[in-house]
């Protein structure tokens, strides 16, 4: 395809991502650290190594196409640390570079860490990755902006669409992890939100193992009718965010009910089976580049660089205090292929935007819902709004 | 309206009923659902015929001698030409990846295509039936607009949120204009002085000197009721006479009126759901809309200033064109 475009265009603008000559190079950062493959328990799902890394990427050939026609370029200073090596060094290293955007595909603690590091008083991080709502809340930091969404807005999307549904008494089943925790902890406050009941509560405690391991199906089938008996519900919420064992309950539940959550009907800031508000661009843009499918880290990513490329683009401004304050204010918006306009809130940072109901196969919803109102933007209505908010940043 | 004047004609005239075609143009809907492209009679506003094309068939314009339709079918990657007579697909145009939109040149020699997932935009001969050339613009290209003289073509891209301005012979881009968020259609008036651009995500169609190659107003829309996320501009329409303009708002399910002269907002116009493009009928008495989500066709009499009518068009109308 390049080869083609260069062929019939002789200027400069041909080569998407080549900085043009005489263009300012924007430099922007991408820190994380290497971790070992995510293998999903679904064959049909890609095993990937390079979540995050390839929407931050593809985000940055699209700013470059855009900025060749404002004489912007934009460069991505990858930063992928050793498993357990310091975050410090990486984000130092990002610093000596002169970069200042920094997008942060890390776990909640990792990122503190970056962001309370001395160099970063001087920067601006992205949350790609962590959807903790502390982040969001008490351990809120004002050079730190999330494009991930949080836990709670993606709890308050699912109990949305299961109140329109009227699917509202829930069986809750909680992984081992501490992220599952949190999650269930998000989903008994949207439960009380939006007017549904949790009749059961249970934890996870079978092993699962490898995917491959050729055991039939008989261990699983008599476990999960075991962990989900009890009383009967309508919907079985689970929370599973590493996808240890969420993907085997459905068709082997007690109850004939659907699974919601982290696996089934699960809430998404990204998914596959969205080719919605021209999806089908980003969708198809994004597995000639990486080879496999978008996830919402990759989305998260992507968010990320194509903020500072929209706040470039909008204020012809490539100074670093210039491009914040337009980032934070009512001005900007991003188009992320959710059929409206995505901004920053003032009060915790977190990018407020739609989220994805999406089934294995197919896009069910899109929250917010019709009816879940808001003075300002439904959009609020996912999350911590202001007045709840318990960070404390003066703004 | 019809009705009345035949009766007129034959009074006046004794039989003249071969005068009475005069008001009998076509209407032609591209369904991006079903494939097909719904053949309307401007007359009975009933559905006389559907026509097979590629998948998802969204722009739809009318050959330079009015006896074919160029239809983009996405999906398949091509542009197919249809013989409006038989009914029938004659042969199709390379139109490269994924075409959406399109404009023809005033001289119905070239077809101006943008190429969504390639950032660019294809000249095709038409006569040749073969690509001519590229421009290289920016991420997602999806509006076309050509200037009266054929000289300058006006591209929006999507994810880029420009108005790149095209130098029909040289191939190149000679100025880009930034835009709101999500621009989805381009079109010249027809003084070929402005350039007026819809963004859809934006909600805002900005006014642009298509000399000075700026902003002269972005128009805002307020609808009581609807929220602002749902106000989302998509096709434009100005009449002849360069005074009234209409802009279709898409979930809004609103066609927007605007006086040209102050540029802003006149009237509201309630149509079918998710209302993506306009089409006048040849004397400019009505306007047809196609309405993606309610699957139907909005008539609209712009002497009363009424929604007339909906008819019932099949799986997801999207584009629209009108033949005299």
């Amino acid at each position: 395809m390049i080869g083609q475009l260069a062929l019939a265009l002789p200027a400069a603008a041909q080569e998407n991502g080549a900085p043009e000559a005489g263009a300012k190079v924007m430099l922007i950062g991408y820190l994380a650290r290497q971790e070992d493959p995510r293998t999903p328990l679904s064959f049909l799902e890609p095993v990937a190594t390079d979540e995050g890394l390839q929407g931050a990427r593809l985000a940055l050939a699209d700013n470059n196409t855009t900025g060749v026609f404002l004489k912007q370029s934009y460069r991505l200073v990858e930063q992928v640390l050793p498993q357990d090596d310091d975050i410090s060094a990486g984000l130092k290293a990002l610093a000596d570079e002169g970069v200042r955007f920094v997008v942060a595909d890390l776990p909640a603690d990792a990122l503190l860490a970056a962001a309370d590091r001395p160099e970063a008083k001087s920067m601006l991080l992205f949350n790609a990755r962590a959807t903790d709502d502390a982040l969001r809340n008490e351990q809120c930091r004002a050079n730190v902006l999330h494009t991930a969404p949080s836990r709670r807005m993606l709890a308050d999307a699912l109990a949305q669409y299961l109140a329109w549904k009227k699917w509202t008494r829930w069986s809750v089943l909680t992984g081992r992890d501490s992220g599952d925790a949190l999650y269930a902890e998000a989903v008994r406050r949207a439960a009380k939100r939006f007017g549904s009941k949790i009749v059961v509560e249970k934890s996870w405690t079978f092993d699962t193992g490898n995917r491959r391991t050729d055991t039939g199906v008989t261990t699983i089938q008599s476990d999960i009718p075991l962990a989900t008996q009890g009383p009967d519900y309508d919907v079985l919420v689970v929370a599973d965010e590493a996808g240890d064992f969420g993907d085997y309950l459905d068709g082997r539940t007690w109850y004939p009910r659907p699974v919601a959550g982290t696996q089934g009907l699960t809430a998404t800031a990204w998914s596959r089976v969205n080719e919605q508000w021209g999806g089908t661009q980003l969708q198809s843009r994004f597995e000639k580049l990486a080879g496999r499918w978008m996830t919402p880290r990759d989305y998260a990513a992507w968010l990320a660089v194509r903020s500072v490329g929209e706040a470039a683009a909008r204020t012809n401004a490539t100074g670093f205090d210039d491009l914040t304050g337009y980032l934070r204010s009512p001005d900007f918006e991003l188009a992320g292929f959710k059929g409206e306009a995505l901004s920053f809130r003032a009060w915790d940072g977190q990018m407020r935007q739609p989220i994805l109901i999406a089934g294995p196969r197919m896009l069910v919803s899109v929250s917010p819902q019709e009816g879940f109102l808001h003075p300002v933007t439904p959009l609020d209505t996912l999350g911590d709004d202001a007045p709840e908010s318990k960070c404390r940043l003066n703004r | 309206m019809r009705f009345l004047l035949s009766c007129t004609l034959l009074l006046l005239a004794g039989p003249v009923l071969v005068a009475e075609p005069v008001l009998a143009e076509t209407i032609f809907v591209s369904n991006e659902k079903d494939n097909q492209i719904a053949v309307i009679d401007g007359d009975s506003l009933q559905i006389k015929n559907k026509i097979k094309v590629g998948r998802r068939p969204r722009g739809i314009t009318l050959s330079g001698d009015g006896t074919q339709l160029y239809v983009c079918v996405g999906d398949d990657n091509r542009i197919d030409v249809v013989d409006i007579a038989s009914g029938k697909i004659v042969h199709t145009l390379p139109s490269g990846p994924d075409p959406e939109l399109f404009v023809l040149s005033p001289d119905g020699k070239k077809l101006y295509v943008a190429n969504e997932n390639d950032n660019m935009v294809t000249v095709i001969d038409v006569a040749e039936r073969k690509a001519i050339g590229n421009i290289q613009v920016g991420v997602e290209p999806e509006g076309m607009g050509i200037s009266p003289d054929g000289k300058i073509l006006v591209n929006t891209s999507e994810t880029t949120n420009m108005a790149h301005f095209i130098d029909t012979e040289k191939h190149s881009v000679v100025g880009n204009v930034l835009v709101d968020s999500r621009p989805r259609v381009a079109r010249f008036t027809d003084d070929g002085k402005q350039v007026w651009v819809s963004s859809e995500i934006g909600g805002t169609v900005s006014v642009i000197d298509a000399a000075a190659l700026k902003v002269i107003k972005k128009i805002r829309f307020e609808v009581t009721g609807v929220r602002r996320e749902a106000i989302q501009a998509v096709g434009i329409q100005m009449t002849k006479d360069g005074k009234r303009a209409f802009v279709a708002l898409g979930p809004a399910n609103r066609i927007a009126e605007i006086d040209t002269d102050s540029l802003e907002v006149k009237r509201y116009f309630l149509v079918g759901q998710r209302v993506w493009n306009l089409a006048f009928s040849p004397d400019e008495k009505r306007l047809y809309t196609t309405n993606g989500i309610s699957n139907d066709l909005s008539v609209i009499d712009l002497e009363r200033n009424k929604v007339i009518k909906s008819i019932s068009v099949g799986g997801a109308p999207w584009g629209i064109v009108v033949k005299p």
